[in-house]
């Protein structure tokens, strides 16, 4: 028996080697990398999972999936903030990262199937999402309208600057906004939130997905909320001090879940209350 | 064609507005209309005016020596543009410029606060709804003083 769960117990505490074949920067402090395992299987990871990236000698950071590489590579959009990060962005064609999993829930999709779907995102919010948006454009037919709100700081922030435009002609609705914009910038200036009351959608039967910050996060549920959406069909993913990214050391713990072993997507009804525990 | 009291009417803001208040808005309105890149009106010019926009977006700018100008907030279809009517010194605190082109009803400030002053319900009932507008837009600003986009490493 021991030896059967050997390779699981490996594989999600273990770090397993990757390469790097391909770094394309987004914005002045935020890099795209596509891994792939070394010597081990293709992974097939689900929109919305995460996994423990690590810089050798450096340490671990847990970045959520950004897209779907060719052979079953793995994308991660990562900002420069920190030790780790800093070295991950600055690793090239052919160095070697350290990777455990991906881990989590996803998006629940299925659960949107013919319904309205608006996939809101903050800042690098866009890049959990990112999986979650081809995806929908995958299944097209399958859903109603399809809606991208997206905000950032200026408009050199915003990520994927191609791939908007390739998705407003695949079917979304995309709707962009900045705090701080420049008299060349076409589209809105304001909180994400506010891009809400304008969006069409049904709101008795659509579907909301939401990532960015956490503040960026309650604003906009409220926004949401208050123009229809229910809590259980609004799904929000979190970033909460995950260490482990297996469930057990308890540091990204709130209230009854562990964000690493529970989510890090959640539907509202089942995360709301806990937000808003400022002692948590 | 729609009366004017019935255009303004369309706008959130004057939504279920008494049939009589609307047509003293509309008694102080005109349509107007602006091309893309025209200035609605600049920093520091005579307040007389709000507009309340029926097509287009407008973007609120404030010039900074050395950086030009930068855009601070945008309004669309349906949105109001244009508040320091209402307040001394009346005059305005930025720049508003079409970022598209833009139909809008245009309401005469000086008009609607003579109006206000002789009728102290309808001063209400605008300064009500005027405020919810202000309290809005005050808060969208505390949010975002609050960098809502920072902050994370690999989301």
């Amino acid at each position: 028996m021991a030896a059967e769960a050997g390779p699981s117990i490996s594989r999600s505490a273990l770090p397993e080697p990757y390469v790097v074949r391909r770094r394309s920067r987004e914005t002045a402090d935020t890099w795209t990398l596509e891994i792939a395992p070394h010597d081990g299987p293709p992974i097939d990871p689900k929109p919305g999972q995460f996994a423990m990236l690590s810089a050798f000698g450096v340490g671990e950071v847990p970045i959520s999936l950004s897209g779907r590489g060719r052979g079953g590579s793995l994308v991660h959009t990562i900002r420069d903030v920190g030790e780790v990060t800093a070295e991950l962005c600055r690793t090239g064609r052919g160095d070697m990262v350290g990777v455990r999993g991906p881990f989590g829930t996803e998006w629940p999709l299925d659960a949107a199937l013919g319904a309205d779907v608006l996939v809101v995102a903050g800042g690098l919010g866009l890049a959990p999402l990112r999986p979650a948006v081809e995806a929908l454009l995958e299944r097209r037919d399958s859903y109603g309208r399809l809606i991208l709100l997206y905000g950032a700081r200026t408009p050199d922030d915003l990520l994927f600057r191609e791939e908007l435009d390739g998705w407003r002609e695949a079917g979304f609705d995309v709707q962009l906004t900045v705090d701080a914009g420049t008299p060349s910038w076409p589209d809105r200036v304001g909180v994400v939130g506010k891009l809400v009351e304008s969006a069409e959608f049904d709101p008795v039967s659509a579907v909301a997905l939401v990532c960015g910050p956490e503040v960026m996060i309650r604003f906009t549920v409220a926004a949401l909320v208050e123009n229809g959406i229910s809590d259980d069909r609004l799904y929000v993913s979190l970033e909460r001090n995950m260490k482990c990214g297996i469930g057990h050391c308890g540091h990204c713990q709130l209230g009854p879940v562990l964000v690493c072993r529970d989510g890090p997507v959640f539907s509202w009804d089942q995360i709301g209350r806990w937000l808003a525990v400022r002692e948590l | 064609m729609r009366t004017l009291d019935a255009v303004v009417l369309e706008a959130p803001i004057f939504a279920d507005l008494d049939a009589q208040y609307a047509e003293q808005l509309a008694g102080c309105s005109r349509t107007v209309g602006f091309e893309a890149g025209e200035t609605l009106f600049r920093e520091g010019d005579p307040a007389d005016v709000f507009y309340v926009l029926r097509r287009g977006r407008v973007a609120l700018e404030l010039f900074v020596p050395g950086r030009g100008p930068i855009t601070i907030e945008t309004a669309d279809e349906g949105e109001v543009v244009g508040w320091s009517w209402l307040f001394p010194p009346h005059t305005w605190h930025f720049d508003a410029r079409a970022v598209t082109p833009i139909r809008a009803v245009a309401v005469n400030g000086v008009c609607i606060r003579e109006k206000c002053d002789g009728d102290p319900a309808l001063g209400y009932e605008l300064m009500r709804r005027f405020s919810s507008v202000l309290l809005d837009r005050l808060n969208a600003t505390q949010v975002r003083l609050a960098d809502l986009y920072g902050g994370s490493h690999g989301r």
